[in-house]
């Protein structure tokens, strides 16, 4: 039996999509909150930021296997790219800015205010 | 209760517990290290939806290379991260209406749907592997999407060198342009030093 007969069998179960989109909702509030509550720690904001984008593909490949399609799949691919590009470049600027200022605290980044 | 609605409760719970920690840990670490545990619970989630490469695509990329990004960067910071929690409990009440709007709305979508009996099924096989149907649909219908994800992907990777590449002031380097350039006229003076004084440059 492959995987994907396997796959296919346990699906059809008690567990349908409402209870992957709950998760996802759960996950991607928690996310909100820890923007919200972690606002001087840029770390745990890009931590909070990644959490979000896992809630959009937990939501994207439920609805993949929901339609019966495997497009939903392909553009959570394209989400985790754009996910680890973000945390890259997000986390250079986070060491560009410690380098500079000696604290990574970003209330007093106000350089390009006018 | 079948043997798979026990793991998705599992997955699930510890994917949600373990992202609540990620957003309150007092130790950036210990949210590095939470991360990883919602990731890999995540992916645990998604072979159940039958998406094995994107689990396996989860747990390479994630917690093989973004959370130990976080992890490195965490870890050379040095900065106390202590007085970074000030100001948590001050946004608490405000970040708590956020999330319980955002829960609510979420919940009724939910619950909406679980009205139309939305039975999952995994996307139609035929006898094709997941990684095999996910190939056969990226490089045709998505080629030029595919094309540009790695175009942001080497974006990223250039921006990130020239945003933290530091050139030391005094270090010396070869210059192979000007090693090369260099005649006899430019690289080459005589002198006639007069006897006991020696040259200074």
């Amino acid at each position: 039996m492959t995987s994907n007969a396997l796959a296919t069998n346990a699906l059809a179960s008690s567990i349908g999509l409402p209870h992957y989109l709950a998760v996802a909702a759960i996950l991607f509030t928690i996310g909100v909150f820890g923007i919200f509550v972690n606002r001087r720690n840029i770390i745990v904001v890009l931590m909070a930021i990644e959490l979000i984008l896992l809630a959009v593909n937990i939501n994207l490949v439920a609805f993949s296997s929901y339609l019966h399609e495997v497009t939903g799949q392909i553009f959570a691919m394209f989400v985790l790219t754009v996910a680890a590009a973000e945390a890259a470049v997000g986390l250079a600027i986070l060491v560009t800015f410690f380098r500079n200022k000696g604290d990574i605290a970003v209330d007093q980044a106000n350089v390009m205010k006018g | 209760m079948d043997l798979l609605a026990i793991a998705f409760y599992l997955l699930a719970l510890v994917a949600c517990v373990s992202a609540f920690m990620v957003v309150i840990a007092r130790n950036p670490v210990h949210s590095v290290l939470f991360l990883i545990l919602t990731f890999f619970s995540s992916a645990g989630l998604f072979v159940l939806l039958g998406a094995e490469f994107l689990a396996m695509l989860l747990v390479v990329v994630y917690v093989g290379a973004v959370a130990v990004l976080f992890l490195f960067v965490v870890m050379m910071l040095d900065v106390d991260f202590g007085s970074l929690r000030q100001g948590f409990v001050r946004y608490l009440p405000a970040g708590g209406v956020v999330a319980l709007v955002l829960v609510v709305e979420m919940s009724l979508v939910a619950a909406a749907i679980a009205g139309k009996n939305a039975t999952l099924r995994a996307p139609s096989t035929n006898g094709v592997s997941n990684v095999e149907q996910i190939g056969r649909v990226l490089y045709t219908d998505y080629f030029y999407f595919f094309q540009a994800a790695g175009m942001v992907l080497l974006v990223a990777m250039i921006g990130a060198i020239v945003l933290t590449l530091r050139h030391k002031p005094g270090v010396k380097r070869q210059d192979i342009a000007a090693q090369t350039a260099r005649t006899e006229a430019s690289g080459l003076r005589l002198t006639k030093p007069a006897t006991g004084q020696g040259i200074s440059e």
